[in-house]
Formats: C-alpha cells, sequence, structure tokens
C-alpha cells in the first residue's frame, strides 16, 4: 500500500480518536461548573456530590484526551512534513498558542479541580473549576482556526522561502487577524461548540436514565437530566440554524465539497436537496434518493431557480473529492440534528407535563442516544474533511478563480517509507482498541458506583482516612439514595 | 540578540522546563520499582499524581513553538525520526494510562501489569529522549534541500546509546531525590541509598559522555573557542553536580534537588551551544544544515509569536507556581487519590 493512502488513514484513526474525548471535556466541563455553581449558591450537598460525581468522569476522559492530542501534535510533523513545512508559518502560531493559552491553563487547574478538593477551600475550587472548563474552550479555538484557515485560507501570502539555494513556495502570515477571522472560523467554533455541548448534555442524560430506570440516586438522576435536557434542547435548535451558516459559507468558499454534499454531480438551475439517497460516482447521479425540488437552490440563494454549480464544473479547478463518503456522512449528521431536535422538544414536553421519568422506552431512549452525539461530532467532520479532498490547504477563490492551495497527495514526508506507516497504524490500531476498552470499562465501574454522598465540611487532612471513611459511611443512604421509596410522579 | 536567536534561546527554556518538570516524574517511575508493598507504590505515583500531566504541557508547547518558529526543522526532525517519535508516543501513552488506571481496580494482577507498565514507559520515554539527543549532537544526513536522508539505525550509534543511559540515569537521580522530598519512613530510607546509587551511575556516565563528546565530535571544541563564556556554563554544570552528593551529605535535600535541576538545565543549554546556529546539523555535509536562519518562520511571524509568548508565559509560570505550591510537602494519601 502507498504511504500516502496509509498516512490518510493513520491520521483518519487518530483524529477520529482522539475527537471521542475533547467534545466531551467541553461539555461536560460546562455542566461542572454550573453545578460547583450551584453548590456554592444554594449549599444544598446533592449538588457538591454530583459535582464530585461528574468531576472523576471528567478526570478519565481527560487525560485520554490528553495522550491522544499529543499523537496529533507529533503528526503533522512525522507523517506530513511537506505540508508541515508549507503552513508551519500560518499553522504553527496557533499550535503554539493553543499550548501556551490553552493547555497550560487547563492541565494546571486540573490538577486543582481533581485533587485539591481538600486542599483549597471551595471558592478557590469553583474558580479553578472555571479554568479548566474555559481551557478546554480556549483549547478548541486555536485548533479549530488552524483547521478552518485550512479550509477557506485568508491573511497569508504565498512566498518563495529559500534553504541553501533551493527555493519552494510556502504560506506566510501577512495579516495576523485575518488568519485568525477566515471566513469559516466563525461558523465552524460556533458550531463545534454547540456539538461539544450536545455531547455533554447527551452524555450527562444517558447516565440518568439509566439510575432512572435502575431506580437508583433518583433525585440526583432527575436533577441531572432536566438540566442537560434544558441545554440539549437549545444546542440542538441553535445547531440547525448554525449548520445552516455553515453550509452557505461552505457554498461560496468550497463549491466542489458542497456539490459533493449534496450529491450535485451536474450543475443544476433550481437544485434540490436530497433528504438521503445513493451517490454513485461512476454514473454520476444519486439513486434511490428522495429529494424536494429547489430546495437546494433556496438554501443558498434564497431562490428556488438559482443555479448550484455541479462537480462536472468544478472538477478542473477544485478537483473532485470523494463523494459517496462525503455525502453520507454529511446526511447522517443532518439526520441525526433531527432526531435530537425532535426527541428534546418531545422530552421537554413530558418533563413539563411531569410524566417523562415514566416512559422507560424514552428512558432507553436516552441511554443510547448518546452515542447519536458521538456520531454527529465525528460524521461532521469526516463530511468536513472528506469534502475538503483533494487538497490539503484548499485553495483560495479570487474573482472566481482558485489560486494556491497545496494537494494532499504533494503534503507527505519526503523520509517516511509506507513500512513504517504500516507499523505505526497497526501499533495505533491495537493501543487504541485497548485504551477504549479500558475507558469504557472504567466508565462502567464509575457508573455502576454512583455518586458519593458527601462528608460534611471536615478536612480529611487532620481527621484521617478512617475518620473520613467513617463519616461517609455514616450519610450513606441519607442524601442520594433518601428518595428511593418517592420514586413515582418526577 | 535577533528573533531567530531569540527563539533558538525560547525553545531552549521550553525543553529545559520539560527535562527538569518530566525529567522528575520521569525519574521518579524509573525508580518506582524502590517501593515494595501496594501502599509505597500508590504513594510514588502520587507524588507525580497533581503534577504529571502539567509536565507534559512543556513538552507539547516544544513541539508547537518549534513548529511554529522553525517549520523546517519541525518538519525534518518529526518525520527524520519517524520511530523515535512514535516509540516517544507510545510510551507517553502507556504511562498516562498506567498512572490513570493502576488503582482503579485492586484485583493484584492488574496493578502488578499497570506497575511495570509505568516503570518500563517512562524508561524507554527516557532513554529514546537521550538516544535522540545523542544522535542529533552527532549530526545527521540532510539533502541540499533539508531532507533527512538516513535511516532509523543511522540514529542508534554506540555514542547516542551513551548520551541514552546517562539520560535515564540522570533522571532516575533526579527522581530519586524528588521522591525522598515526598515520603516520609521506610520508603525513604530506602530512597536514600537509592539516591547515591542513582547519583554515582550519572556521575560515571557523565564523565563517559563527556570525553566520548570530546573525542568523537570535534566541532564542540569549537565552540568553546568561538564563545569563551560557554566555559561559564561547564562550570556551573560541574559545580551543581558537585554540590548533589555535598547536599545529600548535609541532608538537605532540597538543595539537592535544586541542584540536580540546575545540572539538567545546564546540560540543556550546553547541548544549545554546541548546537548553535544550527537546529539539525548535517554530516557529512554540514552547509546542508537547517539553522535558526534557513528553517525560520518570516519575521512577521516570528514577531506575532514573541508577543504571543510574552503575553502567555507570565501566566504559564504563576499556575506552574500555585499548582506546585497547593501541592507541596509529603504524599498523603486520600479519597481523591490515584
Ligand atoms: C452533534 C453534533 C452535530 C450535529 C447535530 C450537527 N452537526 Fe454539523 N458538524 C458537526 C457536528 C454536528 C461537527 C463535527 O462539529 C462539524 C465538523 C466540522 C465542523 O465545523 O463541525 C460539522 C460540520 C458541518 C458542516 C460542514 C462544514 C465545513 O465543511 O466546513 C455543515 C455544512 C454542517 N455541519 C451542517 C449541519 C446541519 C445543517 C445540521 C442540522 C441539524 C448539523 N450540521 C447538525
Ligand atoms: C489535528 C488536530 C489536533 C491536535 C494537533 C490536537 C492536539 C491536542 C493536544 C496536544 C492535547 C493535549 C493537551 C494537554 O496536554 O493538555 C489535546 C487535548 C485537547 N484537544 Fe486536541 N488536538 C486536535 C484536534 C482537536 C479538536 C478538533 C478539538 C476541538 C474542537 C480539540 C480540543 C481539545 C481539547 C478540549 C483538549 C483537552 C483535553 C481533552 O479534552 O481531553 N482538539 N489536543
Ligand atoms: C477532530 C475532528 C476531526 C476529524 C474527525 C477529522 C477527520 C479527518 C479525516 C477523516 C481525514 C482523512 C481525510 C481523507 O484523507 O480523505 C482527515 C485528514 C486530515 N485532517 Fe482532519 N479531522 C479533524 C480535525 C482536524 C483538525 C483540527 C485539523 C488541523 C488543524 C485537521 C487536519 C487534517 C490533516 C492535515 C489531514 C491529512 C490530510 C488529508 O487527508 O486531508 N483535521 N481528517
Amino acid at each position: 500500500m502507498d504511504v500516502l493512502l496509509l498516512s490518510r488513514l493513520q491520521f483518519a484513526l487518530t483524529i477520529m480518536f482522539h475527537y471521542l474525548f475533547p467534545p466531551l471535556t467541553i461539555g461536560l466541563g460546562v455542566v461542572l461548573v454550573y453545578l460547583e455553581g450551584m453548590y456554592l449558591w444554594t449549599k444544598d450537598p446533592l449538588y457538591e456530590s454530583a459535582a464530585k460525581f461528574w468531576t472523576k468522569i471528567f478526570g478519565l476522559n481527560f487525560a485520554l484526551g490528553v495522550v491522544t492530542g499529543i499523537v496529533m501534535e507529533f503528526e503533522f510533523g512525522t507523517n506530513w512534513a511537506v505540508y508541515s513545512r508549507y503552513v508551519g508559518d500560518v499553522f504553527g502560531s496557533a499550535l503554539a498558542a493553543e499550548g501556551i493559552f490553552a493547555f497550560f491553563l487547563e492541565s494546571g487547574f486540573l490538577s486543582l479541580l481533581l485533587f485539591g478538593w481538600d486542599r483549597v477551600g471551595p471558592k478557590m475550587h469553583f474558580f479553578a473549576t472555571c479554568m479548566v472548563s474555559l481551557g478546554s474552550i480556549f483549547s478548541s479555538i486555536w485548533i479549530t482556526v488552524a483547521n478552518s484557515w485550512q479550509q477557506t485560507p485568508a491573511g497569508h501570502e504565498i512566498r518563495e522561502h529559500m534553504i541553501n539555494g533551493q527555493p519552494f513556495l510556502r504560506a506566510e502570515i501577512v495579516d495576523f487577524w485575518a488568519l485568525v477571522f477566515n471566513p469559516s472560523t466563525m461558523h465552524r467554533l460556533v458550531h463545534v461548540w454547540l456539538g461539544a455541548f450536545l455531547l455533554g448534555a447527551f452524555f450527562v442524560m444517558s447516565i440518568s436514565a439509566w439510575y432512572v430506570l435502575r431506580g437508583r440516586h433518583l433525585e440526583f438522576a432527575r436533577r441531572s437530566f432536566t438540566g442537560a435536557l434544558i441545554l440539549a434542547t437549545i444546542c440542538s435548535l441553535a445547531q440547525l440554524v448554525s449548520g445552516d451558516l455553515q453550509a452557505k459559507s461552505v457554498a461560496e468558499h468550497q463549491p466542489a465539497k458542497l456539490a459533493a454534499m449534496e450529491g450535485l454531480f451536474e450543475t443544476t438551475e433550481s437544485a434540490p436537496l436530497y433528504l438521503w439517497g445513493w451517490p454513485d460516482e461512476e454514473a454520476g447521479e444519486v439513486k434511490y434518493g428522495v429529494a424536494i425540488p429547489g430546495m437546494l437552490s433556496l438554501l443558498i440563494h434564497h431562490d428556488t431557480a438559482a443555479e448550484v454549480p455541479g462537480l462536472n464544473d468544478l472538477d478542473e479547478q477544485f478537483g473532485t473529492p470523494p463523494v459517496w463518503l462525503t455525502f453520507q456522512s454529511y446526511h447522517a449528521m443532518i439526520g441525526i440534528g433531527m432526531v435530537m431536535i425532535a426527541a428534546t422538544l418531545l422530552a421537554s414536553y413530558w418533563r413539563w407535563r411531569g410524566t417523562l421519568f415514566e416512559k422507560r422506552a424514552v428512558m432507553w431512549f436516552f441511554v443510547l442516544a448518546v452515542g447519536l452525539a458521538v456520531a454527529g461530532n465525528e460524521l461532521g467532520w469526516v463530511a468536513a474533511e472528506v469534502g475538503r479532498q483533494p487538497w490539503v490547504v484548499y485553495p483560495t477563490i479570487v474573482d472566481g478563480q482558485a489560486v494556491g492551495g497545496l494537494r494532499t497527495s504533494d503534503a507527505l514526508s519526503e523520509s517516511v517509507s509506507s513500512g513504517q506507516v504500516l507499523g505505526s497504524i497497526i501499533a495505533f490500531g491495537l493501543v487504541y482498541l485497548l485504551l477504549f476498552a479500558l475507558w469504557v470499562m472504567l466508565l462502567h465501574q464509575k457508573i455502576s458506583h454512583g455518586p458519593e454522598p458527601v462528608a460534611p465540611a471536615d478536612r480529611p487532612e487532620k481527621a484521617g482516612l478512617l475518620a473520613a471513611a467513617a463519616s461517609m459511611a455514616a450519610h450513606e443512604g441519607s442524601l442520594t439514595e433518601e428518595s428511593r421509596g418517592a420514586s413515582s410522579g418526577g | 540578540m535577533d528573533l531567530n536567536s531569540l527563539w533558538f534561546v525560547l525553545l531552549g527554556v521550553l525543553l529545559a522546563g520539560y527535562a527538569v518538570l518530566d525529567g522528575f516524574d520521569l525519574g521518579a517511575a524509573i525508580m518506582s520499582r524502590v517501593a515494595r508493598t501496594d501502599q509505597e507504590r500508590r504513594i510514588v505515583i502520587n507524588a507525580i499524581g497533581p503534577l504529571w500531566d502539567g509536565n507534559e504541557v512543556w513538552l507539547v508547547t516544544f513541539g508547537g513553538a518549534l513548529f511554529a518558529a522553525f517549520p523546517e526543522a519541525y518538519a525534518t526532525i518529526f518525520s527524520g525520526f519517524y520511530a523515535a517519535f512514535m516509540a516517544v508516543l507510545f510510551a507517553l501513552i502507556f504511562r498516562a494510562v498506567a498512572i490513570e488506571f493502576r488503582s482503579k481496580l485492586a484485583s493484584p494482577w492488574w496493578r502488578r501489569v499497570w506497575d511495570f507498565n509505568f516503570f518500563a514507559s517512562s524508561l524507554l520515554a527516557s532513554f529514546v529522549y537521550g538516544v535522540s539527543v545523542g544522535a542529533a549532537m552527532d549530526g545527521v544526513p540532510l539533502n541540499e534541500r533539508g531532507v533527512y536522508m538516513g535511516t532509523t539505525l543511522d540514529q542508534i550509534s554506540p555514542y547516542a546509546v551513551l548520551v541514552g543511559a546517562m539520560t535515564v540515569a540522570m533522571f532516575a537521580m533526579h527522581g530519586a531525590i524528588f521522591l525522598y522530598l515526598k515520603t516520609e519512613g521506610e520508603l525513604q530510607q530506602r530512597l536514600h541509598g537509592w539516591m547515591w546509587r542513582t547519583f554515582g551511575s550519572f556521575l560515571a556516565l557523565y564523565l563517559a559522555v563527556t570525553i566520548a563528546t570530546l573525542v568523537y565530535i570535534p566541532r564542540t571544541t569549537q565552540t568553546f573557542i568561538d564563545h569563551p563564556w560557554a566555559w561559564t556554563l561547564v562550570v556551573l554544570n560541574v559545580l551543581a553536580i558537585a554540590n548533589i552528593p555535598r547536599a545529600i551529605h548535609l541532608s538537605r535535600p532540597g538543595y539537592a534537588f535544586v541542584s540536580s535541576s540546575a545540572t539538567i538545565m545546564a546540560l540543556v543549554a550546553l547541548f544549545g551551544i554546541a548546537l548553535f546556529p544550527n537546529l539539525v546539523s548535517s554530516l557529512p555535509q554540514p552547509e546542508n544544515s537547517l539553522t535558526v536562519y534557513n528553517a525560520a518562520s518570516s519575521p512577521y511571524t516570528l514577531k506575532i509569536m514573541t508577543i504571543i509568548a510574552a503575553l502567555g508565559m507570565p501566566f504559564v509560570i504563576a499556575y506552574t507556581a500555585v499548582v506546585y505550591w497547593t501541592f507541596r510537602g509529603k504524599v498523603k494519601l486520600g479519597p481523591h487519590s490515584y
């Protein structure tokens, strides 16, 4: 197999695995800030117990985010050396800013968050939680800026750089803020954040629904579920609006990607919007599809009759991305978005009526729906990244002409052999499988264990382990378990 | 000093920060075999528990800053040392997983497996760092475009392996002193002996590396002729090393730790001086080397990066100080420990 294919596979594998964790970190971070804030405000120990419970899961998740993230950072250099030479001037500063502004903030305060319960006061602890959450949001900013620049480059110039008398072209920054606020940054950031909040909310709802079904920790579960449901309802509606804005931006700056996402092989007036279908790349048509006529033209140009360029006309300038994968991942994401909107609206209605927690089928749906949130995040990225092919840095459109850009096939490391990449893919595959299994196992263990009842404000430093354990045992059944009897109603 | 040289120095600072900080937690892991009971092993892990993750961020930031300031060097080093970087990545993954997961189940074989992983992955990472530094000192074959032309095997010269061994001994010593500071009782007594043993091995390997460097890499002697002030670093390094046994002998482990930190910093600085102005020294064609000039980003980018660093670094130092202050003192196991 060739190095190009292997390196692409390796990148896809490692980034998709990394991206299991960051959105959950970002989403849970917000949940933690809310719970600890509520605890400080109301002094209700249930909030403290809930905060401690979700913090443990947060910590587990974070550790995996970190190790898989270091892999990503190294991989630009190890597998995509020419890309690194080409974009380093532009891209590196975003990555370095991420390290300096975000990762230090996050990992520094994380230790206070995880291990500082007994060492700092509650206000300082709350501050640390806020900083960790802020740090995780910051990390998503810089990496998303870097990615958005490679989708819709701006603020740079292609210049010749000399090494030992050998000239080569590379992108150099000419306007830092134009680079940061390139045409897709803001749309993408909002969409990525909403995706992360959705994942956080669905994750909390999943575990809470499971407790409801089991009749355990009911008070905790209901409160967590309700809070998360509100967040999920707002975000899933907002995600639709944000996604629509992104699609318009894709149509303007990456027309071939849009054509692939929508399966538009021929330039068409009054272009249809497929609800589903099966793009056949050989035949150049979408089979078994159901489409709303004129809808795509309407969404993009606010005019059902407008012309939308198809791949046949775009291929010469932009090349053609893999249509089937782009189309299917994009449509699956939208389908998931629609299911989320319907489910959260209905559940909110039932919650308002007070019958939600009695509906076992609905609870089961929410136990599993966290999978939809994960899939939505991953599929959206697959659509965005596969749809960008054959470019790794997309060309800029200047007066209707495609200028610049770097092809994926030109971006590889010169000195890496296919044997080396094959070896590392196999190793990553095995190690990541192991990590995933461990993660699921420990998550399961933590969930079966459930939230701890909280000992009153004694400091285990002074009290010692035994005393702390004794006071915890004394509180068993008094806080989270107390409402077991009063389970009906909601 | 121009911005190119400034960024060379700043990268050196990040690398030294990483080597000192992650150095003690890698070293503590190497010394974890000294712990005999489960309780003692937990104490070792929790001594670095709240710190290791933040320490690794120095490496992440070093990588990001190298990418941004000297993309050519980043690309050449990372792709040229593919196997070494993959080894480091897997070692770091296993290490983190071992720390995170070993105390989560009570089963003895589960803990034994992860304890071994904790030790072995830290040993591997330290060794590979040292070998890579050794290979970089040695010089690597580059073509006129600055692309690595050798194979993985070229990086494993006897000299590089010697530097790798010295790095392991140095981190083990640094980690032993750190653990001595954080522990009490019988474990601390045992660590006392190990501080001497690791110091002895470090000293022997340090002398061997110094002689080998002077004999095999004459380029380095030239540096001291060109920049006589570089001798002060050598003197500093020797004083710091000499102060370690003195401080241990006087039962001042805090001083010993400061001295071993200074030793590591001085060695990173000497490594930097030996390289400068090269980032990647080419051999056998020195004219193909990647330098702080031909491998750099544009002056405008370096300026932006300097602003980013000036804004960010004070915060970084502040958080690091807060965290180390909060977790000062002897390790106590509690409900939130690993
Ligand atoms: C739970 C997650 C989730 C959900 C429900 C949705 N998305 Fe999404 N989408 C993402 C998560 C996501 C993402 C993973 O975050 C992506 C990948 C790249 C990006 O910017 O966001 C993405 C990308 C992405 C793109 C491609 C951007 C590009 O290539 O530059 C478009 C056009 C949309 N989305 C549109 C939508 C629409 C119309 C939705 C209807 C509800 C929708 N998304 C739901
Ligand atoms: C190829 C691109 C990526 C690279 C190079 C990368 C790099 C990294 C690195 C090095 C870490 C560890 C940080 C630490 O030590 O604390 C990390 C964690 C993280 N990354 Fe990524 N990352 C990438 C993609 C993304 C994306 C797309 C997002 C979000 C939109 C993201 C968000 C985060 C967050 C929030 C963390 C914190 C740790 C966690 O969430 O578990 N990353 N990443
Ligand atoms: C976290 C979410 C992300 C996911 C799930 C994702 C997914 C993918 C996938 C599936 C590919 C392979 C595409 C192909 O070869 O056909 C790819 C390639 C790539 N992506 Fe992403 N990506 C993500 C974020 C990022 C970010 C944040 C960056 C950079 C800042 C990035 C940079 C790249 C690069 C350099 C390649 C390799 C070249 C290529 O194949 O185009 N990706 N990504």
